[in-house]
């Protein structure tokens, strides 16, 4: 059958050669789509049946593990988080009690401040009074959980960044920091820069209070620039690592970075 | 007499149906995302109207205790949704096509009259020659492309509320930011219900134009042949999708 389209026929096709067209038009059409739909559904097969890193497929957690880096790449590692009028700070619920299970005894706690380097090959211990010698800091922002909810805390403590330079001025050469509850539960991976943000606190204080046992006393980390899975509680050890550290929630299924 | 009239390019084609799964995907991940602190509902001082969401919701569809995998699967189509909105927007202002989507004054009067003639309350007119869409799928289409926006930047303040202060605060803070993003999402169901329901009155050859990019016209009818113009600058002869 010709296509009398192409024909220099002064008369218009018929109404059969039209629906013709339209059928083979259309059948092409179709086949293209169906053969998409079933490409997609494969890669969806494909991408599910993908062996797992830390709870996910390797191909989600690449795309997290690049989004992360990105924005490291994009976004100043000192900007700072907005702060809130004090008047609107209220008590976070508690929502995270992973090692926190074993009674405290405030008097025998030490932060330990693992060996990362020369000069330092034992490890500091540090007590609360050591912490609070530094530089009392307080600001008021909006903790935001992983979940979903937020709310205003003002929260008091020691910059991290003071620490470092107090403490363990060396470790600054090393790009990542561990952070442990001293039972080894819980424990938390931060980039150096998130680290020593100016905003990054090693808090005692929560609403003009000292820490309670279930908000993580003596001693918590606070980070406005991740969400609140970072903020560990009852900070019983601190590693500098040349290598990225695990981190509790990422080896569950989340984002390592979880950076705002 | 028949004639088939070239009616949406390919392009558009393959965004419009690259867009239904990965904004299907999006709504299904920021479902998980969204039960690990359902909040929202419909409703004044204690009385609740509709709940976001019941149990019996989140039962059927398995969306329980999925957060970790809805947060990964929305960050990562999230790519893929902008890309392809991003992609779609240029091609049509760049193919001339956003001539036929945009409303006009006289859209908001006639989307009216279409509303009435399909809730039943009036006959239909005539098509009107050299256009693709009545006023009310104008002003419907044009919105949802602003919707697509909208998700972009409202999910960009809850993604990023530190580095975006700026838009953030913009939108009305944090929360109010994950209160818009999430009823931007109730309003692309919405469109989707009354999207098919209109595809599937308005038949077969104007769900095909979607597919096969042609509509097959009556140019008996009072329309000239040329009632339907391919797009000013776009004449390339559209393939199959």
């Amino acid at each position: 059958m010709p296509d009398t389209s192409s024909l220099p026929s002064p008369l218009p096709p018929s109404d059969e050669a039209v629906e013709r067209e339209a059928a083979r038009r259309s059948r092409r059409a179709f086949i293209v789509g169906g053969v998409a739909a079933l490409a997609g559904l494969g890669g969806r097969r494909w991408l599910v049946t993908r062996p797992e890193t830390d709870r996910l497929a390797w191909p989600l957690r690449r795309v997290l593990d690049a989004n992360g880096r990105l924005a490291e790449t994009l976004f100043s590692p000192t900007r700072l988080a907005p702060e809130f009028p004090a008047g609107r700070a209220r008590m976070p619920r508690v929502n995270g009690k992973v090692g926190l299970k074993t009674p405290l005894d405030p008097a025998a706690w030490r932060l330990r401040v693992e060996p990362y380097a020369p000069p330092l090959t034992q490890p500091l211990e540090l007590t609360l009074a050591d912490i609070q010698a530094l530089p009392r800091v307080e600001i008021t922002t909006e903790l935001k959980c992983i979940e979903g909810w937020s709310v205003v805390v003002r929260w008091a403590g020691a910059r991290f960044a003071d620490f470092v330079a107090r403490y363990a001025p060396a470790a600054q050469t090393l790009p990542y920091v561990r952070l442990a509850t001293p039972d080894g539960a819980y424990y938390v991976g931060l980039d150096l820069a998130s680290a020593l943000h100016p905003q990054t606190l090693l808090c005692y204080e929560m609403n003009g209070q000292p820490l309670t046992g279930a908000h993580g006393a003596p001693l918590r980390l606070v980070t406005p620039v991740k969400y609140g899975i970072k903020y560990i509680k009852r900070i019983g050890s601190i590693a500098f690592l040349a290598e990225r550290p695990a981190d509790y929630w990422a080896q569950r299924g989340y984002d390592w970075h979880a950076g705002h | 007499m028949k004639k088939l009239v070239d009616k949406h390019p390919l392009a558009i084609r393959w965004f419009h149906w690259v867009n239904f799964p990965v904004l299907a995907l999006m709504i299904w991940s920021g479902l998980l995302i969204y039960w690990a602190n359902d909040v929202y509902r419909l409703g004044w001082g204690r009385t609740t109207v509709l709940k976001f969401f019941p149990q019996s919701f989140y039962d059927a569809l398995h969306l329980n205790f999925r957060l970790a995998e809805g947060m990964a699967w929305h960050f990562v189509l999230m790519w893929a949704f902008a890309l392809n909105g991003v992609l779609y927007v240029t091609y049509t202002l760049l193919s001339g096509e956003w001539r036929y989507l945009l409303p006009t004054r006289r859209s908001f009067a006639e989307a009216g009259q279409v509303l009435l003639h399909d809730l039943g309350l009036r006959p239909a007119s005539a098509p009107a020659p050299g256009r693709k869409f009545n006023g009310a799928q104008q002003l419907a289409y044009t919105t949802v492309i602003l919707m697509g926006a909208g998700s972009l930047l409202t999910g960009l303040a809850i993604y990023k509320p530190t580095q975006l202060a700026g838009l953030t605060a913009l939108l009305g803070g944090y929360e109010w930011a994950r209160i818009e993003h999430f009823a931007l999402t109730i309003g692309y169901v919405l469109f989707f219900i009354v999207h098919v329901a209109q595809v599937v009155r308005a038949g077969w050859n104007s769900f095909r134009a979607m597919v096969a990019g042609f509509e097959v016209v009556d140019v008996s009818d009072a329309v000239s042949p040329e009632a339907m113009p391919s797009p000013p600058t776009a004449s390339s002869p559209s393939t199959p999708a």
